[in-house]
């Protein structure tokens, strides 16, 4: 019974991140684009809590929908929205969009045909100590095995800041 | 819980140059609000002894020489290497950014701290031994690059030039990362040497993963480091972007993140990927062929002088290439000295197109270096000297790399790579021909007869890469025995 | 005490399709009850609010883009601060200083903010020269 509702909300969750990401690359209007991206977003949000992953579903949901897409979208009004609603699209190359989606499909259907074994898959919170929740796991190797590349992100964010006020203030 | 945490001293002296790349790199960022000082030589003057202080951090961390942080770098001779070929790179690259900085009324402490925050992103890709850590590395280095292309703001091409190299090289990237989650998937691990180990049967895990799928992630990284060398098919981007990028940050573009990519390229390929070698030697072998002769035949019909110094860039990446294709400690160690070649003599080039381009860069085109032999013997000497190596004269450096890595090649039965190859580099000397041509066998034009002086940084910047370039051409052997000693990368 | 994943997370289930449910229902509701008045003042978004002039599409200012920056910025520092959080009592020292030299650059990203004006508003006069 339980198995069931996983199911049906992985199915639920799936039609959203796919729904939203159709509608992402289709609308003409940029806005609807964003929002289109934010239930995509949402729907990847759902696939991490049924993973048992919790604080990446948190992290998801405060990063990606809230300061992600709050930058996306200040980022399309900086544009002139009305004129480039009028200029020529270039998102109109259905074939190609069409070809390069079968060559992907086909290389998910081989993996599904023969590879699912060369992959480690592991049922959502397997390997978690008893007791222990998503977050401590993440925390616990996060601030001991993987020390290095939390401190170096430091860095990589101080490249944005002074990447953003170089690109985008009107004196430096 | 796990008890790994924790690192000790040489752990922190490993990571020493990067350490001090960041300090310095947050100071320039911090101390310009705070000084107002703007045109000012400090933070260029600053920056230089950042880098040489990390020269010095990379040669004693050398002496400390082993893994750290628990196998996510790999201090060896390799990543030393590297580590110094792309710190020597930003101070040739900034030596001649005084003069042309101070000519676009452009000196800020942003240029130079995002030059230095690249090349410690840069030293880490060299000393990576972890997905992670290269991911990290690549993005750093890469952010500020596309910074840097873009920082003439009010210039048009070089607007277009950072939004390209960005749209591109983001796009590159994700394809880097797909293969990483390939790797994950199919190793468990995203540590090279670990994941080499499943790779070749001998994990944990029981039996090799299907090579299918390693080979699938093997080509999705090979898109990613491809476009970041600007190796055909993926090199598209690079004539826009040298030519609009400030002429200093295009030398530096067509050097430090070349080498440092190519440091992981040699790295990931020779090591993780290496069990499955057969596998994409095909596709390296035609990748460093479209490279060359794409670069080489495009080059002969420019007329801009940035743009043919980026095909040339090019056709270097194919060179490189054919090294990789080798799959042979040999075919590393003529890498590893081919690039150290093609840095100095690139870079050298581009100081010389800096020091003439003047004001807002006018003078771009190869007709504006006619007569620079009469007017300015020195800089047309020194720039002579570039061309040759770049031609592949012996004596210089570039004759000896091009040497050794198609000894190499012909080490590893690539007959046929090997004589393609040798036909490009004569195709090759055609155009750098004709700019030594344009300079000695041409009255003086407008762009020489405007010419200033040669600044005390420039004369550095032209003269230590030729002393350079022919250093490695007289004495190839000082570097080739520790590039050769130091291209074991399996332990 | 829940046995599993699944019912640890039951009752937010319920919530989401009670709230879905909630929404759905009250607009089909006011759909199919509400009485249908179409005028032109029912048009103007606010009936008794200030009349809007000009076009909501206008351009934005790029310093908007700067403040964005700067919330993803401590954003996700934040969210580094929550797994953190949970270790700090077994790591301690180790923990803090971690802590501390992440947040120490982060700081000076945020320093180098305000003190170059990526902040103010209305761009005072600096007799600097222009890039």
């Amino acid at each position: 019974m339980l198995t069931d509702i996983n199911t049906i909300l992985f199915y639920v969750f799936a039609a959203l991140v796919l729904g939203g990401g159709i509608l992402t690359v289709t609308r003409r209007n940029a806005v609807h684009s964003a929002i289109s991206l934010i239930v995509s977003l949402l729907g990847v949000a759902g696939l991490y809590l049924l993973q048992q992953a919790e604080f990446l579903f948190a992290v998801q949901i405060v990063l990606y929908v809230g300061g992600i897409m709050l930058l996306f979208l200040f980022v399309i009004m900086l544009v002139n929205l009305d004129l480039a609603a009028h200029q020529r699209q270039f998102n109109k190359q259905w074939l190609v969009a069409l070809a390069a989606v079968a060559a992907v499909g086909a290389g998910v259907g081989y993996f599904l045909y023969r590879g699912k074994d060369a992959f480690h898959f592991a049922e959502g919170g397997a390997g978690l100590p008893p007791g222990l929740g998503n977050t401590e796991a993440i925390a616990d190797s996060l601030f001991s095995e993987y020390l290095l590349p939390f401190e170096i992100a430091s860095v990589l964010l101080l490249v944005a800041v002074v990447g953003s006020v170089v690109m985008a203030k009107k004196r430096i | 819980m796990s008890a790994s945490f924790g690192f000790n001293a040489a752990d922190l002296i490993r990571f020493l140059p990067e350490t001090i790349l960041t300090v310095m790199g947050t100071l320039l960022m911090v101390l310009d609000p705070i000084l107002h000082r703007r045109g000012s030589h400090a933070f260029g003057h600053l920056s230089i002894a950042a880098l040489v202080a990390a020269i010095g951090g990379a040669v004693y961390a050398y002496t400390q020489a082993g893994p750290a942080f628990g196998g996510m770098l790999m201090v060896d001779g390799f990543a030393t290497f590297f580590r110094v070929l792309v710190l020597v790179v930003g101070i040739l690259t900034i030596l001649p950014s005084y003069r042309f900085l101070a000519r676009q009324d452009a000196e800020t402490s942003e240029y130079h701290a995002l030059l230095i925050f690249s090349i410690a992103g840069q030293c880490l890709m060299a000393a990576a031994n972890d997905l992670i850590i290269v991911f990290i590395g690549l993005e750093i280095s890469s952010i500020a690059s596309y910074v840097l292309a873009g920082y003439f703001r009010d210039d048009k091409r070089s607007n277009e030039a950072a939004l390209k190299y960005f749209l591109l090289g983001s796009f590159a990237t994700a394809f880097f990362l797909y293969g990483v989650a390939l790797i994950y998937g199919a190793t468990g691990s995203v540590n090279l040497t670990a994941a080499r180990a499943v790779i070749s049967g001998q994990g944990p895990g029981g039996p090799a993963p299907a090579p299918v799928f390693i080979g699938v992630a093997a080509a999705l990284m090979f898109v990613g480091l491809g476009f970041k060398v600007s190796a055909a098919p993926f090199q598209i981007w690079a004539p826009d972007v040298y030519q609009g990028a400030p002429t200093p940050v295009a030398a530096f573009l067509s050097a430090g993140p070349k080498a440092a990519t190519f440091a992981v390229f040699l790295r990931i390929f020779m090591t993780m990927f290496e069990p499955i070698g057969s596998g994409w030697e095909p596709l390296v072998w035609f990748s460093a062929l479209l490279s060359m002769t794409i670069g080489n035949f495009a080059a002969l019909m420019q007329t801009n002088i940035k743009r043919m110094l980026a095909y040339s860039s090019i056709a270097h990446a194919g060179y490189v290439l054919v090294a990789l294709t080798a799959r042979s400690q040999v075919g590393t160690a003529a890498a590893m000295f081919y690039l150290a070649a093609y840095a100095l003599m690139n870079i050298g080039a581009f100081a010389a197109v800096s020091h003439l381009s003047g004001r807002g860069e006018r003078y771009q085109n190869i007709e504006d270096f006619s007569g620079l032999g009469q007017k300015q013997p020195l800089t047309a000497a020194m720039l002579s000297i570039f061309l040759l190596s770049l031609i592949g004269v012996p004596l210089t450096g570039g004759f000896f790399g091009k040497f050794y890595i198609f000894k190499a090649a012909l080490e590893s039965h690539l007959v046929w790579l090997t004589v393609l190859g040798l036909l490009n580099s004569a195709v090759a000397a055609y155009y750098y021909l004709r700019m030594l041509v344009m300079m000695y066998m041409h009255e003086p034009g407008e762009a020489v007869e405007n010419a200033e002086p040669l600044s005390l940084g420039l004369r550095a910047a032209l003269i230590l890469p030729a002393l350079g370039t022919l250093l490695l051409g007289i004495f190839p052997t000082w570097v080739l025995e520790f590039a050769g000693k130091s291209a074991a990368l399996v332990k | 005490m829940p046995e599993s994943y699944t019912d640890l997370y039951f009752p937010v289930l319920v919530q989401a399709l009670v709230a879905m449910g909630l929404a759905a229902g009250l607009l089909t509701a006011s759909f199919l009850l509400g009485k249908r008045v179409r005028n032109r003042v029912k048009d103007i978004p606010y009936e008794s609010g200030i009349t809007p002039t000009g076009d909501a599409r206008q351009r934005f200012s790029v310093k908007f883009y700067l403040v964005a920056m700067l919330f993803i910025l401590f954003d996700i520092e934040a969210i580094f601060l929550y797994p953190w959080v949970v270790v700090y009592r077994e790591l301690k020292m180790f923990a803090f200083v971690e802590m501390l030299v992440f947040a120490i650059l982060i700081l000076s990203g945020f320093f180098y903010m305000w003190k170059k004006g990526a902040l103010d508003w209305a761009e005072p006069d600096r007799s600097r020269r222009k890039l």
